[in-house]
């Protein structure tokens, strides 16, 4: 068991996702940053999928009810274990009474307290993840309060196994101020001009204050749209569609002021025309994006987006490969 | 209107059929996903309907983009053969013009077109009726078809099965408001929607409904699967209902004991459009009797 003491702004429950249930309005949720969840996971011995706690600009202070194996991951922030500093992307052994105080972010959004064993809270439609909006899954459908008690799963491995695996220092991320995203152009960019697909692509964007798990609001050039006579049912907004689905990481118009790209609790569909889609590894960089980074676009074709994919997939086989090395014969040179 | 695939990223495919609303293109939409439902194409996570398109989403490593479009192309050229689309009649209560919602449009006023006037009022005015009860009458005569079921979970959007000169519309706030009643019955362009939670919104606010269209608790049992009502190709069935049988819903919601009324019903589009009324009618009472015995 893990006891909450301070919860931090705004810590939740996550996994790999919810998938299936997006036909009725239910997003996928799980983990922003997948790859710090997912070698978060892989550092403590479990699936890659295990619940984990996800943080948010400000992690949480817990206390260990009995031993348990973590390593915390993602963006980095202080960490402190009974109060010595302790190091992230390694996993760290905590005996029954031991504090684990995570600070504030120097740089990103959203950082990963993984377990050995897994957080352990009743599977809904087949996810332990938190959905916030919907008020589902997690505990109660709510972010982590203080005084909770978290279950943790049965672990896999023993800690004296588990202690001091690390994160190879090459296969790290990293957590910049811009970032490029790659987009598929498409769904319904036409309503937009030549010129606005252009000055979308060539031009940066600024995350707004309003970014959460939801979507992100970007600010920047702004959208010109295709005179039209409104479609039967669309609306009369130029930016108005006959609602279509919204797949998880495409950028919808509003109004032509703003976009809007979706995240994992995306809303699932709606009447306002989407643009492209960015591909769903670099969702990664979106969810470690703060009020104020930048992004730039880069149109990609979908042969460019597989091959990325694939990229990204063996970086985290890499993960994998790197500790089971670790694991029989320790870390060459060190 | 030529039917376009496109790539929605790495792990969706978006399909669309129309730039505008019709029974006719919805038809064919659900039809293809029931299909899709029936006989999965392998790689496919799930199949989602839109008003007049589909999105699909897949797993690239399981199935190539471009193979999956083809395979989804041979599924439309056969979309003609089918017959008949799946379809659930569900009783709705409604109790029109009630005071929780006409309080909300009070409060919102200055976001909205005509506050002088109530915001049933002012569709009526807008739609051309000087009765209150023609207006009802209108609004719950003819079922509801559940194009397209999302947004958040729960939101289901119902396109009266009426010719489209009788349609009733209406348009949305000005500018939305930032709170709606759970279980507000609203109305906006051609849609008639419930709000699943209490939240933000831009449609005109007619009634309330005394049950949920999402329960996240799972407590009443006919929405222990997925927690929500709404499932694409249902009719839904609006009822008028007095404030004593509203409170007596309510008590049952509150108990745990409430049961919808479902009929499932097989719904042949052919069929409809020789005679949607005719057609309509055989249906309620296919589903009347079926309720009684």
């Amino acid at each position: 068991m893990l006891k909450i003491l301070r919860p931090g702004l705004q810590t939740t429950i996550q996994d790999a996702g919810r998938f299936g249930w997006y036909h009725i309005g239910m997003p996928p949720s799980g983990a922003m940053d997948q790859f710090s969840f997912r070698a978060g996971n892989l550092l403590v011995g479990n699936d890659q999928g295990a619940a984990a706690l996800e943080t948010t600009f400000q992690g949480p202070h817990l206390e260990a009810a009995a031993e348990v194996t973590v390593a915390v991951t993602g963006a980095p922030l202080e960490l402190r274990l009974n109060g010595e500093p302790a190091p992230m992307w390694v996993a760290l052994a905590l005996r029954a009474g031991d504090r684990l105080q995570c600070g504030q972010v120097a740089a990103g959004v959203r950082s990963y307290i993984c377990v050995s064993g897994g957080i352990d809270v009743p599977e809904l439609l087949g996810s332990r993840s938190t959905y916030l909006l919907g008020r589902f899954g997690g505990v109660g459908g709510r972010a982590v309060a203080a005084h909770d008690l978290l279950r943790v799963g049965a672990p896999r491995r023993n800690a004296a196994e588990l202690t001091g695996r690390r994160l190879d220092a090459r296969l790290l991320p990293s957590f910049p101020e811009a970032a490029e995203l790659r987009i598929l152009m498409g769904l319904c960019s036409y309503r937009l001009t030549e010129e606005s697909i252009a000055q979308f692509l060539n031009t940066p964007w600024e995350v707004s204050t309003e970014a959460d798990r939801i979507g992100y609001r970007i600010h920047g050039a702004g959208f010109q749209f295709r005179d039209r006579e409104p479609p039967f049912g669309a609306g009369s907004d130029p930016s108005n569609v006959v609602d279509v689905g919204y797949p998880v990481g495409s950028i919808q118009v509003p109004g032509g002021k703003e976009g809007i790209l979706l995240m994992r609790d995306a809303v699932t569909g709606g009447g306002y025309a989407t643009i492209g889609t960015v591909i769903q590894c670099d969702l990664d960089r979106v969810a470690q994006a703060a009020p104020r980074a930048r992004f730039r676009f880069r149109a990609v074709t979908i042969q460019d987006a597989l091959r990325l994919r694939a990229q990204y997939k063996s970086r985290l086989r890499a993960v994998a490969d790197s500790l089971a090395l670790f694991d029989s014969v320790g870390w060459l040179g060190q | 209107m030529e039917v376009r695939y496109d790539f929605g990223g790495d792990e969706y495919v978006f399909v669309d059929f129309d730039i505008e609303m019709s029974l006719e293109v919805n038809f064919k939409v659900l039809s293809i996903c029931q299909d899709l439902e029936r006989e999965p194409i392998p790689g496919v996570i799930e199949v989602c309907p839109g008003n007049a398109s589909y999105l699909v989403h897949y797993r690239p490593e399981e199935i190539e983009p471009d193979k999956l479009v083809k395979e989804l192309r041979q599924r439309e050229h056969q979309a003609d053969r089918i017959a008949s689309i799946s379809s659930r009649m569900v009783d709705i209560p409604v109790l029109y013009d009630d005071p929780w919602t006409k309080e909300c449009a009070r409060q919102f006023g200055d976001r909205h077109q005509d506050p002088s006037v109530t915001n049933l009022e002012y569709l009526m005015r807008i739609n051309g009726f000087s009765d209150k009860q023609e207006f009802i009458h209108a609004h719950s005569g003819r079922p509801y078809w559940i194009s397209m079921v999302g947004f958040v979970p729960g939101t289901a959007w119902g396109y009266q099965m009426v010719p489209r000169s009788r349609a009733l519309q209406a348009p949305k706030y000005v500018r939305p408001r930032t709170d709606t009643p759970e279980r507000t019955v609203s109305h906006g362009g051609a849609f008639m929607a419930i709000y699943p939670v209490r939240g933000p919104g831009g449609y005109q606010l007619i009634g309330m409904t005394p049950v949920p269209v999402y329960e996240p608790e799972g407590r009443l049992v006919d929405l222990r699967e997925t927690r929500i009502l709404a499932k694409a190709a249902d009719r839904w069935k609006l009822r008028p209902i007095d404030r004593e049988e509203f409170d007596a819903i309510r008590a049952a919601v509150e108990a745990g004991t409430y049961r919808y009324r479902i009929i499932e019903q097989e719904f042949r589009p052919a069929i409809y459009f020789e005679d949607p009324e005719r057609y309509l009618n055989r249906l309620h009472e296919e589903a009347r009797a079926c309720s009684k015995s």
